[in-house]
């Protein structure tokens, strides 16, 4: 697959492409009403592969990702407006402000201790790995239709700590290679403790 | 004989706070030359200066002064003046804790654990850790009552987060400020050791509050006696810390001076003990009751009635 070969990580691309390509697949197969294999099997890496795509695109500081994730998040975190009990959830601003300010604290750390990833990639890497906790205020959403009860509760839970393992095994990965290793672990610390209170949030979220 | 040792305890104690504060001096293991006054004013003449024995009857200040004289001290508006308060390794920051939590009297944790090295890694991000650690163990303290008692009103009482982010960095970064402005007001009086800088007062405020945070975890436990006891017992080692820290600076000083400064060091790290105690762990008042508060409780297999707000039933 000629498309395949070309470096994902290129930074004159704009557009994040994947992995696998499908175009010479579908060329040799154009009119044909069959879908064949190996397209359902990079379909299927596709979707594997789309976190580390987005967090490859970071190379350029691509910040567009984030910015709709976080939105994203503080908009399904809000309360209601009608809700005008004073100690509710989080506005949308305390939201926002917290994933970024947060995200900008955690850079400055990594850069203070002598990382050497550039200041925009490293947002871009905080920002694209809040994707599972996005995903996890969704299904969260979905389930708090459901019938209260414990039940309900475990759910979120399970799936809150499933997400925020994925979060920091994600955001780990690229920014403690940043470090020297006397200081992986005073870089790591700040992420584990951002995503761990926007875990909070996302848990304790009362409709 | 015991003489002998409170002596042999002393000379270390002062040789271990001159070398501390010049620790650049070439040491030696012999006993004879602990002496501390000649020997280590000759080591620091390693920049040029030897032999002059009034060097050591300066400020400790000076002396770090000059020491930084030697590299070109970046200035504060480049990257690297703030990257030389993060020059810390991950087993540095445990030991500093470590050293937090466990005081001795004699053990200054400026000269035994910072030397000359303060940082801002951990003030800042013990800071943090407490914040938001107030702010969720209020809330789960919450969430186990209403377990207990379902007609408390749970909410998840987000504005706790920014009082107690406030109130927490106010505290580690106003009362240090405070603190060393006093001692450098009163430094006049004081022969032998100078004032610490502010980095290390920060730091020895900041490494202090490290012991607030398993206090915080334990008052979960719904016991009341229990919640003080653990609150007294972190006050005291946050304060004792303090205090075996701040000792050798103030007992230079007037008997008076020096005990209204230890006892406002630590009323005022009582009072913010206390204020988080009371803030973040209230036990219910009944005006923080919903509706249901001018009801008895029911009892559980009565069906709870629409007026309640939906967030009661979603745990």
């Amino acid at each position: 697959m000629a498309e395949a070969a070309e470096s994902p990580g290129d930074p004159g691309t704009a557009s994040p492409r994947p992995l696998v390509s499908l175009g010479s697949a579908t060329k040799g197969t154009e009119g044909e009403a069959r879908v064949p294999p190996k397209e359902v099997r990079g379909r299927a890496r596709d979707l594997r592969d789309l976190l580390l795509i987005h967090l490859l695109s970071c190379l350029v500081g691509d910040l567009w990702g984030p910015l709709i994730l976080c939105v994203t998040l503080a908009l399904m975190l809000q309360r209601g407006s009608a809700d005008s009990e004073k100690d509710g959830g989080p506005q949308f601003a305390e939201v926002f402000v917290i994933v970024w300010f947060g995200a900008v604290t955690i850079t400055l750390n990594s850069k203070l201790l002598g990382g050497n990833i550039s200041f925009f990639q490293s947002l871009c890497v905080l920002g694209y790995c809040i994707l599972p906790l996005t995903v996890a205020m969704l299904i969260c959403r979905l389930v708090l239709l459901a019938k209260p009860g414990p039940v309900n509760f475990m759910v979120r839970l399970i799936v809150v700590i499933a997400m925020f393992a994925w979060s920091i095994v994600a955001s780990t990965a690229f920014l403690a290679d940043s470090q020297p290793p006397n200081r992986k672990a005073l870089a790591v610390y700040p992420v584990f403790l951002f995503y761990f209170v926007i875990s909070w949030m996302i848990l304790t979220f009362t409709p | 004989m015991a003489a002998a040792d409170e002596l042999t305890f002393h000379e270390f104690e002062e040789a271990t706070n001159l070398l501390a504060e010049t620790p650049d001096a070439a040491t030696t293991s012999r006993s004879g030359q602990l002496t501390p006054q000649g020997h280590v004013a000759v080591a620091v003449g390693s920049d040029g200066r030897y032999g002059a024995e009034d060097e050591v009857e300066e400020d400790s200040d000076k002396a770090a002064l000059l020491q930084e004289q030697q590299k070109p001290q970046p200035g504060f508006w480049t990257f690297g003046y703030y990257q030389s308060f993060f020059d810390v390794d991950t087993l540095q920051v445990l030991d500093r804790i470590r050293g937090s939590l466990l005081p001795r009297p004699g053990h200054n944790f400026v000269r035994h654990h910072l030397r000359n090295r303060p940082d801002l890694y951990g003030p800042f991000w013990i800071c943090a850790t407490l914040a938001f650690v107030l702010a969720v163990t209020g809330n789960l303290t919450l969430v186990l009552a209403q377990r207990r008692d379902p007609s408390i009103h749970y909410s998840p009482q987000f504005h706790k987060v920014t009082v107690a982010g406030i109130t927490i960095y106010c505290y580690a970064w106003l009362v240090p400020l405070a603190l060393w402005g006093f001692l450098w007001w009163r430094k006049g009086v004081r022969e032998r050791m100078g004032p610490y800088t502010f980095l290390e007062t920060v730091s020895v405020y900041g490494y202090s509050l490290f012991v607030f945070i398993p206090m915080v975890v334990l008052w979960l436990i719904p016991v009341p006696w229990l919640q003080w006891l653990f609150g007294v017992l972190a006050l005291a080692l946050s304060a004792a810390g303090l205090v075996f820290t701040l000792w050798p600076v103030v007992r230079e000083d007037t008997r008076l001076v020096a005990a209204a400064l230890l006892s406002a060091v630590v009323l005022l790290h009582a009072l913010l003990a206390l204020g988080c105690k009371l803030y973040f762990f209230q036990s219910l008042p009944p005006e923080h009751l919903g509706p249901m508060s001018q009801v008895s409780p029911l009892p559980p297999n009565v069906p709870l009635p629409p007026t309640l707000p939906q967030s009661l039933a979603t745990s």
